[in-house]
């Protein structure tokens, strides 16, 4: 992200596509410090916190969700064109986030799984991240996102720096924080080595793999990480499911997940 | 402003994204010489297939890909389908996990009614757009609705790992139980928030209510030994009361070409129903705490509520009985020896409900022999209430014909946030035209 000249308030806008709304309820959940963003942007859109709408353009956008919906689709470019730093949130908007499964299934079919009428339905026959429709400045990972990481790249925003945020694999966080590796000390399945840091080595603190939900770091070597799992005793659908959840469209995750197709 | 309508008019008030809601919905409202002609709450949140995309994976992922339907409420999500796969494999969860997953829930209905009342229903009560302006007139309200909202947040970030899908939630318990020195950590907080909760609750039962009642079926769960949250049998106030299993022989769901969420209704009569804290309230007052029940005739609300606006006190009352359980829970608390109960997977059919803050939400799976999910169906509370929120809106509307349209459009929305509907739960889930096995 460029750092930008700012006005004295920016505006803020929070824009929701297909996800859970958890990562946009971070920033409701900075209880302790809401109060003073507040302070320092303008919430310009953000309505699942208020009434209130001021037009464009903005000095910031968040956005969550996937895109899943032709509307989708379209809206997303008309905030792009609005927004001059546009940043995604979370494993949706950063990879298509879990709804991506259907990627690699027959949508129709699910269709009539979950509706009883399916000509009532429209949706888009894959689930696809905000980067793969228009340009994103920045991403912040995981399902969902870390508040802290949300306050640090608000507040780099606010005085013209770049965020501080990490860049390398999980297993790093455990080792700062000397927590036992579960996979060499328990043969636990971790996906650990090829995930991106973020959320403070939380699984294996309390004693269970990394399930990837900070989606891949840069250059993951999934295949090395796949056999050992093997070695492990995880079968074919096992490793293939271990790589296909909540950041399943993205290029690393999906690849390795396809070996075991 | 808009004029006052007068009674040979044809208005038509839409509002297409409605705010202060979890997920995207919007209202179209058609009145022509002061009747009502057309009136729809759409939930056009877009579809996310979990019921389709579950199918094939291992009985043990749902607990954790279910709580994506939901940020606000992920317990209700990995518990639900956490029981439900028990009760497919027939194990149970007792003793302190038992305590430990009540300790959770509790903190999800603290953060996620404090975030509804305080910050996103209140402001409707007070003229006002959002809780930062509430904070420019009464700044220690929302001070303190933010430190109890935070209190909600740190119970799932000790039992869980994380606020927002916690981690530590599995089929049969926990992955790893939490530090005694940990839990004890919230006992002064949980002192000083019940007795700030009591003020919140006082202050709301304040508000000037919007005259309305509907005489509710209210639909909850009921429990031998406590006022229900994770556990009971599915009951009414007309009488019904049926093991959890039984949900689908009595509730059924409608396909609506206006909504991406099917309408929950009963199979009698199909009519609508109220799930969430006023039924909760209405059916299981007797089972509050003395102080929950004193509050709560302090804050103005009778023994039974039929106006659905005072939801907003009924939920602040239930923050007050959710802190004051934690708080036992809390002081009481031993580390267990064992932090789950394990069981090798087979074939089965389990079901699962629990009282999400919104109201009751049910999981269903099958298995296979390797413990795969064959099908899964999810009922939320937002899509149950969905019939009964459009019967809400005709009912105010009806009342409130004299609005002019922007007043009348701000009324609607209220009405509407009295459910705190979740939206992005309601609109994922399966047609209940089942094939019983």
């Amino acid at each position: 992200m460029a750092a930008q000249k700012i006005s004295a308030k920016p505006k803020l806008a929070v824009w929701k596509f297909s996800s859970c709304d958890g990562c946009q309820l971070s920033l409701l959940g900075c209880e302790d410090e809401l109060l003073a963003v507040a302070d320092r942007v303008e919430f310009a859109y953000f309505l699942e916190a208020t009434r209130a709408q001021i037009k464009g353009p903005y000095d910031i956008s968040l956005v969550e969700g996937s895109i899943t919906t032709a509307e989708e689709e379209e809206r997303i470019h008309k905030i792009r064109r609005q927004s001059k730093v546009l940043i995604t949130i979370g494993a949706c908007a950063t990879a298509g986030g879990i709804q991506a499964l259907k990627n690699f299934a027959d949508v129709d079919e699910f269709i009539r799984t979950v509706y009883a009428h399916p000509e009532f339905i429209k949706t888009l026959q894959k689930s696809t991240a905000i980067a793969d429709h228009v340009k994103v400045d920045m991403e912040l990972r995981g399902c969902p996102i870390d508040k802290k990481q949300l306050l640090e790249v608000l507040g780099a925003y606010l005085i013209g720096r770049k965020p501080n945020l990490p860049d390398q694999s999980q297993c790093m966080e455990c080792k700062l924080a000397g927590t036992v590796c579960v996979m060499v000390a328990k043969g636990q399945a971790c996906l650990g080595p090829v995930t991106h840091a973020g959320c403070g080595n939380l699984c294996p603190s309390f004693d269970r793999g990394c399930y990837g939900c900070f989606g891949p770091k840069e250059l993951p070597n999934t295949s090395a990480l796949a056999a050992r799992l093997g070695e492990l005793g995880l079968d074919d659908k096992q490793r293939r499911d271990l790589f296909r959840t909540f950041n399943t469209a993205a290029a690393p995750f999906m690849k390795e997940s396809l070996n075991y197709d | 402003m808009t004029k006052a309508p007068s009674v040979s008019t044809t208005r038509k008030i839409k509002v297409d994204a409605l705010s202060r809601v979890e997920g995207e919905g919007a209202l179209d409202l058609h009145i022509q010489n002061g009747v009502i002609k057309d009136l729809k709450f759409r939930i056009f949140e877009p579809p996310r297939f979990f019921e389709a995309l579950l199918r094939g994976r291992d009985h043990s992922e749902a607990p954790d890909i279910t709580s994506r339907i939901c940020g606000i409420c992920p317990i209700a999500y990995q518990l639900g389908a956490s029981q439900a796969m028990e009760d497919a494999l027939g194990i149970s969860v007792t003793g302190p996990l038992r305590d430990l997953r009540r300790l959770i829930y509790c903190g999800e209905w603290i953060e996620s009614h404090v975030l509804h009342a305080a910050m996103l229903h209140a402001p409707d009560f007070l003229g006002l757009d959002d809780a930062l302006q509430i904070a420019k007139v009464n700044p220690e309200l929302v001070k303190t609705a933010l430190r109890l909202k935070k209190l909600g947040n740190d119970i799932l970030d000790v039992v869980g790992g994380r606020a927002v899908h916690p981690v530590n939630l599995k089929v049969g318990g926990f992955y790893k139980v939490p530090t005694k020195a940990r839990v004890r950590e919230l006992i002064e907080p949980l002192k000083w928030a019940i007795d700030a909760s009591r003020g919140v609750t006082l202050a709301f039962g304040g508000f000037d209510f919007p005259d309305f009642d509907y005489d509710y079926t209210c639909v909850s769960l009921r429990h031998a030994d406590e006022y229900a949250i994770h556990e009971g049998r599915i009951v009414s106030n007309r009488g019904l009361d049926i093991a959890v299993k039984e949900f689908p022989d009595h509730f059924l769901e409608e396909h609506v070409a206006h909504s991406n969420a099917l309408h929950g209704m009963l199979r009698e009569g199909e009519a609508a129903y109220l799930t969430g804290p006023i039924a909760r309230y209405n059916n299981n007052y007797d089972q509050l705490s003395q102080l929950a029940k004193s509050t709560a005739k302090e804050a103005g609300l009778g023994r039974v509520v039929t106006n659905p606006f005072k939801s907003i006190v009924v939920r602040m009352v239930e923050t007050v009985y959710a802190l004051e359980e934690s708080l036992r829970i809390a002081s009481a608390y031993e580390e267990p020896d064992g932090s789950c109960v394990t069981v090798a997977p087979h074939a089965g059919t389990g079901h699962g409900c629990t009282e999400a803050p919104r109201g009751i939400c049910y999981h269903r799976y099958q298995l296979d022999d390797a413990g795969l999910i064959l099908r899964a169906t999810i009922v939320p509370p937002t899509a149950q209430n969905q019939k009964q929120i459009e019967a809400d809106l005709r009912g105010v509307v009806e009342r409130n014909l004299k609005l002019d349209d922007e007043k009348l459009k701000w009324r609607c929305e209220q009405t509407i946030r009295n459910y705190d509907p979740c939206i992005s739960c309601a609109t994922h889930f399966l047609k209940l035209s089942v094939k019983r096995d």
